[in-house]
């Protein structure tokens, strides 16, 4: 039997071209495609694949987000997770430490066996929730999780550090972050789509606070200066590596 | 006094060279404080070497905080004895190190503050008091200005970026053995890649290498050319590849992989995907080898050539081995 939390976000899909917003301060979501941040997907595999090997138990996928996240929530459901529970609200925080403590209200008590999370999400680049919560709940927890092995209630991850692999061993229950290299994640298949659709998804109205990070602008960065081609061909390296040396002094 | 603590890293008992780039960030912020000091922490088992030559990069005062379970990294000593430092210390801010390590550290120690990280920073400046931080977003298609009120604030470096700056202060020395329960969670081991090779992401040489390459043998011309830099270069790999299990995840630059600022950053048979662009675009210069002259890759180099790389990559060798020879 396992019972497994995984927290899912809404992002822009990893192609979206960024636009700034006549606020200056936010994303212009116009036309923007959203998706399931890619890293949980790696988490909500996860999860279904510890729930299979157990034979029993549940996976509940919840997201803090806007109305819309439903659909986040829906394609986890689709790939297999059991219910979802929507944290609305009209905005994602900027602050993690907002969010992770909302997402930790509702974790708390839950008799979870895991917690999972992606390892960042793509869209904010703050790497932080997971372990957030884990602290503000108690947990053991291991981030960037590239591998595991569980055993009865022992568990062993692997996780990317530079110039090598972390082996790391914690208890359960725990809270774990979820690296690319975990796993396949598994596409929704039809069926699973039309079940998605009768699963439970619970929607509870938040608050979040307004958070000690207080945006004051979103710019799109520097263009880079238009390079050159410098030309075709192997004949072409002398006066690359001469413009690498003399113009780049990067040689 | 204001103070900056500037959170650095061991292994091994060795100082890794980022520390030396949170020490540098951190002068840069006590130095927009106005007259701040910077004392750096270190967590280990017994004496680090050369902590004190971080005193060369502006700090003020060094602190190692030894635990015998300090040898390895140790998520919730390290946590813990951090954290009641910084309680305890008054900092205006704790900066972290964006490396693997510091990335799993920082928001430890901030939830136990009771904040949120400003996580990966790229700059990070002074505005009538307030701490003011820029980071990417969007996978480096915008950039987030934001003011951090949090007290203290915390802060994470994105490597490669705070480039050390010799700023030379006292640097005293200070040995204080701390008081930790058992840990939980356990580093067992590292499992260290092959000797002699150098991790893309704290390299300032890169030489990736995509599809075009067309197979897992042929990344033997882009070890070569990283082998001519003399053990400066390191080689990186498009998500392609390492989805096709030619290189190892390790290697991959880009969104899902790893995001990297070096010095030189050569892409080789890569067409430069919106995903791979998000892991190098901060690169100070880009090279381009690519036999399609519209692919995208060539809209962020500073230098393209045009071709088969087969025939490119190897003169390119040559001619950095006759550099260097
Ligand atoms: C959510 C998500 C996350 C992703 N994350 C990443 C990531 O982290 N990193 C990443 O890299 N990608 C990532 N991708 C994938 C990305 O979209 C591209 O598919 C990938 O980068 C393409 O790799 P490539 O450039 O090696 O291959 P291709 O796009 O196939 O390009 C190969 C290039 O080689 C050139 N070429 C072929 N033969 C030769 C020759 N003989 N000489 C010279 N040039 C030659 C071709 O002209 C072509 O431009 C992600 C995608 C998604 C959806
Ligand atoms: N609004 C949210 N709702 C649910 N989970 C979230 C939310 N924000 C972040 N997370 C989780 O925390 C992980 C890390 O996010 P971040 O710290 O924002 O990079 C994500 O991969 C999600 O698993």
């Amino acid at each position: 039997m396992m019972k497994i939390a995984v927290c899912i976000k809404r992002v822009p899909d990893s192609e979206t071209r960024v636009k700034i917003a006549a606020d200056g301060k936010s994303l212009d979501e116009a036309g923007v495609k959203f998706a399931l941040n890619p890293y949980d997907e790696f988490a909500v595999e996860e999860g279904l694949r510890r729930k299979e090997k157990a034979g029993t138990g549940e996976v509940a996928v919840i997201a803090l987000g806007p109305a819309a996240a439903q659909e986040t929530i829906r394609t986890a459901l689709a790939m297999g997770a059991d219910r979802g529970v929507l944290l609305q609200a009209d905005r994602i925080p900027v602050d993690g430490f907002e969010t992770a403590q909302l997402l930790a209200a509702e974790l708390k008590d839950g008799g979870w066996d895991l917690i999972l999370f992606g390892k960042m999400a793509i869209d904010d680049y703050n790497h932080q929730v997971g372990p957030l919560v884990a602290e503000l709940l108690g947990l053991p927890c291991v981030t960037a999780v590239a591998h595991l092995e569980i055993e009865g209630t022992r568990g062993v991850a692997e996780r990317e550090v530079e110039g090598g692999i972390e082996v790391v061993e914690f208890p359960l229950p725990a809270v774990l972050t979820a690296d690319k290299g975990l796993n396949e994640p598994r596409y929704p298949a039809l069926k699973g789509i039309m079940a998605a659709k009768k699963k439970p998804l619970e929607v509870k109205p938040v608050q979040p606070g307004a958070g000690a990070i207080e945006v004051l602008a979103l710019t799109l960065p520097p263009e880079r200066k238009e390079g050159k081609i410098v030309g075709e061909g192997a004949g072409a390296v002398a006066e690359l590596v001469r413009l690498l040396r003399e113009e780049a002094k990067v040689l | 006094m204001t103070t900056v603590l500037a959170v650095l890293e061991q292994r091994d008992g060795a100082l890794r060279k980022i520390s030396h780039e949170v020490v540098t960030g951190a002068r840069r912020l006590a130095d927009a404080l106005g007259s701040a000091s910077v004392e750096a922490v270190v967590c280990a088992a017994g004496p680090v070497g050369n902590a004190a030559g971080v005193g060369s990069f502006g700090a003020d005062k060094i602190v190692t905080l030894t635990n015998a379970s300090f040898g390895k990294y140790a998520p919730e000593g390290y946590a813990q004895a951090i954290a009641e430092r910084a309680k305890n210390g008054g900092y205006r801010a704790v900066v972290f190190p964006a490396s693997a390590t510091g990335k799993d550290l920082a928001p430890r120690v901030a939830a136990k503050l009771g904040v949120a990280v400003a996580a990966d920073i790229t700059d990070v400046a002074v505005d009538g008091g307030a701490i003011v931080v820029t980071r990417p977003v969007y996978a480096g298609k915008a950039l987030l200005k934001a003011k951090v009120a949090a007290q203290p604030a915390v802060l994470s470096l994105r490597p490669n970026v705070f480039t050390p700056v010799e700023r030379p202060k006292a640097g005293t020395a200070e040995t204080v053995a701390v008081n930790v329960p058992p840990g939980r969670v356990v580093v067992r081991e590292i499992k260290a890649a092959p000797a002699g090779t150098l991790d893309v992401a704290e390299a300032q040489i890169i030489i990736s290498g995509g599809r075009g390459l067309k197979e897992p043998a042929n990344f033997k011309v882009i070890e070569e050319l990283a082998k001519a830099f003399g053990g400066r270069a390191a080689v990186g790999a498009s998500r392609a590849v390492v989805d096709a299990g030619w290189r190892a995840h390790a290697d991959q630059v880009g969104q899902t992989g790893k995001t990297v600022s070096p010095t030189l950053y050569i892409a080789v048979g890569i067409s430069g995907a919106i995903q791979h662009l998000a892991g190098m675009r901060t690169s100070k210069v880009i090279v381009a080898i690519n036999k399609d002259k519209d692919a995208p890759i060539f809209k962020v180099a500073d230098y393209g050539v045009v071709g088969d790389l087969f025939e490119i990559v190897p003169k390119l060798t040559d001619e950095i081995r006759k550099l260097h020879g």
